[in-house]
């Protein structure tokens, strides 16, 4: 049983990672990347949002949209699953609204550390697609918390990374034509490639 | 249009636009929904068929021949069969149990405890980790007699699970055809897996030998002249895990914890 | 702006992908084959115009504090009605694009055009600029597709052009090419050859060697 939740937590965190396999988030990935302090800032908040949205969206799913799945209510017949584009953003929005008003009353020094990012992730394609993908592999309850836990982790270690590595490209001799954007999406690209080494691990 | 002193930001206003733009977008997506549901509903049972058909060998992707793939369908017999105990359930059973064939998801089954089993890591041999008690399977009958039985399998590849259909002939051994209609492989490598080519070497393969599967993907070429040609398919060249993976589905689902009690069944 | 200067602007000049840095995760992941990038650039083409127009229509009326909340709610209502008419219309297609189809409600590019033109200009204009930045996702898109797609499976929209090596031809395909990594590749070096081209894109270095140093170049 551990053994299941520790394969779905590696493979979502390397070998499915969100930004480098399924090129998730990238607008972000690649605008804010460019000092580690604000990468580590978004990547965290990325997690959290991913946890609570994943698994609600699950439940959502599950009890709301699914096909028969307002049986509970006595609609055996009832296929709302076509609502679950506006649904699924919907409860983003509103679940990132709530936790930056729970930051700002709360932990208001987090609040102010991650300033704009917190708006910003509603419209960050991983968020939204990992519920998709949710959907799509027809996870349970537990399968989702993990799921969205691992594919958050995932996209804040590669950002945090790509960081690290833009950092250290500002002092490198890049050809004019390349410089910014361009050589980071080759530099992504290598990330990319490396992260394939990890296809061949099975627990 | 406006009103002078038009507030936009009033309580009212927002009341009024959130409704209205509810109500506009709630009419056209329930519209759009309901009326190409059955379109959409009847492409995904057509996919379906095609891939059970290609499986069969009646249906050919690549030759693009024109095939009615609902009237070729309509000769196959459906039944549901029991996993557990090992048996094939008459139409009455499956109705009380609350199975429709066709619209049977063995995938979502496998993750209702009510009716699947979680397999012990020595016994999952295809890396499923769960299986559904119901399974599927399609019967052509000529003359009364078993022509070709198609059979729903899956198992994990390396970077997916690769979902499909093998095909038997009356024998209840020798493959008529495999098509995998779901997969993630790494195109060009284990992707391989959808080459005619190859998926055309399955046609003639014995799968049992002794009571047990024999049926092996070896590295390199199988060779005519060895004695165990025909349970040797070629395996895909750079695509170890693949490979290895299709193999292992093909042994486990033709084994006693998959059909094989029931392939016994129909030979016997 | 001129009607012209809308609908050709986001081509070269200001390009969602190339230089707004928008709509990126989909161009990576659809483009390992022609047919498939088409149907993507089609779709969002047209969700982009539509919003655009809708949004624009109603500009007046949107009150700021659910102004965000309005524009996604529209852009996903006609997000699952394109979903559901490529789910009648072009199953295997849609199969393919699977969760992609989804996500161009997050895609930037078309919540960037709506709040950034369709807010502040008026519906026609707003409809052709959705055009425009559409056919700027679609030029980028098309061109890694064809990329893409010849050199790792050597055909064309499904057409073989190099016979492959599996079918008894001569062509090994590179591999690479259907991989993720190489999308990257692929538009980093078109963004080199865009601005090599255009190059008031560059951009400037994030700092200058000092004066009378070794390697100041005064």
């Amino acid at each position: 049983m551990i053994e299941y939740y520790l394969s779905l937590l590696v493979r979502a965190v390397f070998i499915e990672n969100m930004a480098l396999v399924f090129f998730l988030g990238m607008c972000t990935f690649i605008a804010i990347s460019k000092k580690i302090e604000t990468s580590m800032g978004l990547g965290i908040a990325v997690v959290v949002v991913l946890t609570i949205t994943v698994p609600v969206n699950n439940l959502l799913y599950q009890y709301l949209l699914a096909d028969g799945a307002l049986a509970w209510a006595g609609l055996p017949d009832v296929d709302l699953s076509f609502l679950g584009f506006l649904s699924y953003i919907g409860v983003i929005a509103a679940i990132v609204q709530i936790l930056e008003m729970f930051l700002d009353k709360y932990v208001p020094a987090l609040y102010n550390a991650l300033g704009v990012f917190l708006p910003l992730i509603t419209v960050n394609c991983a968020i939204l697609g990992a519920s998709l993908f949710m959907v799509n592999r027809d996870y349970n309850f537990a399968e989702s918390v993990v799921y969205g836990f691992g594919s958050g982790l995932g996209w804040a270690i590669a950002i945090v990374v790509l960081a690290g590595i833009r950092e250290k490209m500002k002092y490198s001799d890049v050809p004019r034509g390349l410089r910014g954007l361009g050589i980071t999406f080759i530099t992504v690209g290598l990330m990319s490639l490396g992260f394939m080494s990890f296809g061949g691990i099975s627990l | 249009m406006s009103e002078p002193n038009y507030n936009k930001d009033s309580m009212k206003n927002i009341l009024v636009v959130s409704l209205l733009v509810c109500f506009a977008c709630s009419v056209v997506v329930s519209s759009a929904a309901v009326f190409l549901k059955p379109q959409r509903v009847a492409n995904k049972d057509l996919d379906r068929n095609k891939n059970i058909l290609e499986a069969a060998g009646l249906y050919d992707k690549q030759s693009g021949q024109i095939v009615d793939i609902a009237a070729e369908f309509e000769k196959f017999e459906t039944r549901v069969v029991d996993l557990q105990e090992k048996r094939v359930l008459s139409d009455l059973e499956a109705s009380d149990l609350g199975i429709e064939a066709r619209t049977y998801d063995q995938r979502k089954a496998a993750k209702d405890p009510a009716i699947s089993k979680a397999l012990e890591t020595r016994d999952d041999i295809a890396s499923i980790s769960r299986r559904a008690r119901y399974s599927v399977l399609y019967l052509l009958r000529k003359d009364g007699d078993i022509k070709t039985i198609v059979l729903p399998v899956h198992g994990y590849g390396l970077w997916s699970t690769l979902y499909g259909f093998i095909a038997l002939e009356g024998d209840m051994n020798t493959v008529s055809g495999i098509t995998f209609y779901e997969h993630g492989e790494t195109a060009g490598l284990g992707g391989e897996v959808d080459n005619p080519a190859w998926k055309a070497q399955w046609s003639g393969k014995t799968i049992y030998n002794d009571g047990g599967v024999a049926l092996k993907v070896i590295k390199g070429f199988a060779r005519a002249e060895s004695a165990k040609f025909n349970y040797q398919v070629d395996g895909l060249s750079g695509a170890t895990l693949t490979s290895r993976g299709v193999e292992n589905l093909v042994s486990y689902w033709m084994g006693d914890d998959g059909f094989g009690p029931i392939l016994d069944g129909f030979r016997g | 702006m001129s009607t012209k200067e809308v609908l050709l602007n986001p081509l070269f000049v200001n390009n969602p992908i190339g230089l707004q840095i928008l709509g990126i995760c989909s161009a990576l992941a659809v483009t390992t084959k022609m047919s498939v990038a088409l149907v993507m650039c089609i779709a969002l083409t047209l969700v982009t115009a539509f919003s655009n127009l809708f949004i624009s229509m109603i500009r007046n009326r949107i009150p700021s504090s659910i102004r965000i909340i309005v524009q996604m709610t529209i852009i996903a209502s006609l997000v699952i009605v394109v979903d559901q008419v490529l789910g009648a219309v072009a199953y295997d297609i849609s199969k393919q694009l699977s969760v992609f189809v989804g996500l161009i409600i997050t895609n930037c590019i078309v919540m960037g055009r709506a709040e950034a033109f369709a807010m502040q200009n008026p519906p026609g204009l707003s409809f052709l600029d959705g055009i425009g930045n559409g056919l700027g996702y679609s030029v980028v898109l098309m061109l890694v597709a064809t990329i893409r797609e010849f050199f790792g499976s050597g055909s064309l929209f499904g057409y073989e052009i190099l016979p492959l090596v599996t079918n008894g031809g001569w062509y090994s395909p590179m591999g690479l090419m259907l991989l993720p990594p190489s999308a990257f590749f692929i538009i980093g070096l078109l963004i080199w050859a865009l601005r090599a081209w255009k190059t008031e894109q560059v951009e400037e270095p994030e700092y200058e060697i000092g004066g009378h140093t070794a390697l100041s170049k005064g």
